[in-house]
């Protein structure tokens, strides 16, 4: 038994934290966020040469044939260079909503996506998080008719995963509209889709979308973890440079008890989000429970680090000239999507039987 | 990550709980019926003093994490009692282990192992709380003897307790941290006076403890003169891993549920109230995070951070469990020592005051979060006040 990443999966999640490093420095996320770019290909392709779209793609479809413990690994490092990338739609959701399709859909989509030579967009929000506004899709005889909101990645994707109303799977390569959702994180796209008689074709296993939430609520997890122990480096960095009184604030216990304080939250949070990866994949009796707990207390946590980082750097915290604001909306967002911490801890609850 | 047990972990696990099934008659309601004999009979099949060499009444096994958390899984689950615990067992014989001499590890360890001796730990002063290094409690030389005087406070068991291992002040001139000797000494020894120190729970877990020239032969020095500081450190740091247990977290938040499940308000279970639900939801992803933080802990080279921030976080969340099922008994909560409408004999009650005291004793949350920031951040220290 041991409670500890491999020495592959540090070498991962090191080669990936150097090669975001190039790929998406700050500059880099700044023009994806600022410019109104919908996809950045050049990060897409420095990934890819790394295997990244087929990290859970299977060996014999061209992948790496790994497990969601290395994807949660990914996503804290997408998490902490806040990299715009379609990481959860086209690695995560579509590999595993076609393990759950047919041998001719995983023929036909997965060799594909493992070579990053098609992106996949994902539209299961209604089922997940509840539908807003008129929002939810209804399928028959292989088309899809409705409005999707939240949709994720789905500029220039070749593949669209949609969940009905109902909570079935469908593959569609595209909407009859598409209208971006501005939201307040400029790293990550969102989209509203409309389909009105758009063909799709159903995925043959009904149980899949409680794996592709449980696979979203970990990455999302995940990415909150990176962010915000991106937030808690940078402000513990500042803390030590930083001179007020004729001292550095990091000496400061008002200042360091904040330091301190986040780390408290974030390591023991760590452990909570690897177990969840690790059960989605070794423990299927605790996969549920343990992806909503991963989810619902990174995003407390979450909360708790943004702000305080914030906080530790005072008033140039809050500028657009440091750009720590990318990490605290990025977690504020991983926080609301796919369902707030309320409601994700109230499906922990019926999960476990303790509520109706 | 692999969290199977090998083939050697799984026949181990067995073996607990068949000696376990076996001995099922010999304890009731978590507690022993005769605890000497228990306790010797853990010792003898090494769920009791494990690692301790048999030479000194251990079963003397090699140290291996993964067992001894099996025996503490399959005891919580058997509902049946640990061996003894208490700081001489947690504290002092570990210390002796790592710096007593041959003679005082034969003379304390084996009688403290089988219960025959019950120790109290003075260290604490009225003027020496967190800045423990500035204990005034004089210890002075004369012929083979010191001679003692002073006072302790914070000591658990010491009206029960024979014996004492003290922090004094041996080295006055010396600066604070290199002046201090630890000594171990019979709580019988004429001049010493112990008066329990009622809490807010309404009992005295703690005790005050007075020397007027006592008298302790200087052999008694363990780790050698003036050498009491950096043995005192070997030991707190087996007390900061005794705080803040997730176990026990565990085992508790436990209750709380069943608690929750079975209590009603207006005919309505408590459970089923949404807001509370939420609340007991938060925490259990807490319990959560510190059960695999603990585990983490044991078997991971690169977590350094992780361990630093058990007793903090541990603490905080028992006594936040133990508020929690105060709120869910609503008006029950308030109900305490005795009468037909107490919930768990005032449990929760008296865990939601002493459990404060565990927030600030052992290195008080403000202490945990210097060393957080300096050990584990690398933050620079507050600057020393220059005294005029």
């Amino acid at each position: 038994m041991r409670f500890a990443l491999s020495d592959d999966q540090v070498m991962l999640q090191d080669s990936l934290n150097r090669a975001l490093a190039d790929l998406a420095p700050l500059e880099r996320v700044r023009r994806f966020a600022d410019g109104g770019e919908q996809t950045a290909p050049d990060i897409w392709k420095g990934l890819a040469d790394l295997g990244l779209p087929g990290l859970l793609v299977p060996e014999e479809h061209g992948g790496l044939g790994l497990g969601m413990l290395e994807a949660a690994l990914a996503a804290e490092a997408l998490g902490r260079h806040v990299a715009p990338t379609p990481f959860l739609s086209t690695a995560v959701l579509a590999p595993l909503a076609l393990a759950a399709g047919s041998d001719a859909q995983r023929r036909e989509w997965l060799p594909k996506l493992a070579a990053g030579a098609v992106l996949a967009g994902a539209a299961i929000s209604e089922p997940i998080a509840g539908a807003r506004d008129g929002a939810g899709v209804t399928a028959g005889g292989g088309r899809l008719s409705g409005k999707a909101l939240f949709a994720l990645d789905v500029a220039g994707a070749d593949l669209l995963v949609v969940a009905d109303r109902g909570g079935a799977l469908h593959l569609a390569r595209g909407a009859a509209e598409t209208a971006a959702m501005p939201s307040i994180d400029n790293t990550r796209r969102l989209s509203e889709l409309v389909f009105r008689d758009t063909p799709a074709e159903p995925l043959a296993n009904g149980q899949a979308l409680e794996r592709l939430r449980d696979a979203a609520w970990i990455v999302l997890a995940a990415d909150t973890l990176g962010a915000a122990q991106a937030m808690l480096d940078r402000a513990v960095d500042y803390a030590k440079e930083r001179k007020q009184f004729g001292r550095t604030i990091g000496s400061f216990q008002a200042v360091k008890h904040l330091c301190a304080e986040m780390a408290a939250e974030l390591e023991p949070a760590r452990a909570l989000v690897w177990y969840a990866a690790y059960a989605f994949d070794h423990a299927p009796e605790e996969a549920s429970l343990m992806a909503a707990h991963a989810k619902a207390h990174l995003s407390e946590i979450g909360r708790f680090v943004a702000r305080t980082a914030t906080e530790v750097h005072g008033g140039i915290g809050m500028t657009d000239l440091l750009g720590l604001h990318y990490w605290f909306k990025r977690i504020g967002q991983n926080r609301q999507l796919l369902g707030g911490p309320e409601r994700v801890r109230e499906a922990a609850a019926r999960m476990q039987g303790l509520a109706a | 990550m692999d969290l199977t047990l090998t083939p050697e972990l799984a026949a181990f696990r067995d073996e607990v709980r068949s000696f376990l099934n076996a001995h099922k008659g010999e304890y009731e309601g978590g507690a022993p019926k005769d605890p000497k004999a228990w306790q010797k009979l853990l010792i003898a099949n090494g769920y009791a003093a494990r690692t301790i060499p048999k030479e000194y009444g251990g079963y003397g096994a090699e140290p291996n994490i993964l067992k001894s958390r099996i025996i503490a899984e399959e005891f919580i689950a058997a509902g049946a009692p640990p061996g003894m615990a208490g700081q001489g067992i947690s504290m002092l014989v570990p210390t002796l282990l790592e710096v007593g001499s041959e003679e005082q590890k034969r003379q304390w360890i084996p009688p403290t192992l089988a219960g025959d001796i019950i120790w109290c730990q003075g260290y604490s002063e009225p003027g020496a709380g967190s800045d423990l290094a500035n204990l005034q409690t004089r210890a002075v030389e004369d012929g083979d003897d010191f001679v003692i005087n002073g006072s302790k406070i914070w000591t658990s068991t010491a009206a029960q307790a024979q014996m004492m291992f003290c922090l004094v002040r041996t080295e006055p001139d010396k600066p604070k941290h290199e002046g201090i000797s630890y000594l171990l000494f019979p709580m019988s020894t004429p001049g010493i006076e112990v008066r329990p120190l009622k809490t807010m729970t309404g009992q005295a877990e703690f005790n005050e403890v007075f020397f007027t020239d006592v008298r302790v032969p200087k052999a008694s020095v363990v780790g050698g003169r003036g050498r009491g500081w950096f043995v005192a450190n070997a030991t707190l740091k087996h007390e900061r891993g005794m705080l803040g247990d997730p176990n026990a977290t565990e085992a508790r938040l436990k209750s709380l549920i069943e608690l929750m499940k079975s209590e009603t308000v207006d005919g309505q279970r408590i459970i089923d109230n949404p807001i509370l639900r939420d609340r007991l939801m938060q925490l259990q992803a807490r319990v959560l995070s510190m059960k695999f933080n603990g585990l983490r802990t044991m078997t991971d080279q690169t977590a350094g951070l992780a361990r630093l921030v058990v007793k903090l976080q541990g603490c905080e969340l028992n006594h936040q469990v133990a508020a929690l099922a105060i709120d869910a008994l609503g008006e029950l909560g308030i109900l305490y020592q005795d009468g037909p409408h107490l919930r768990a004999q005032g449990r929760w009650q008296w865990n939601y005051m002493f459990d404060l005291g565990l927030i600030i004793g052992g290195g008080t949350a403000q202490i945990q979060k210097n060393i957080i920031s300096e050990r584990g951040l690398n933050m620079p220290r507050e600057p020393k006040v220059v005294e005029a």
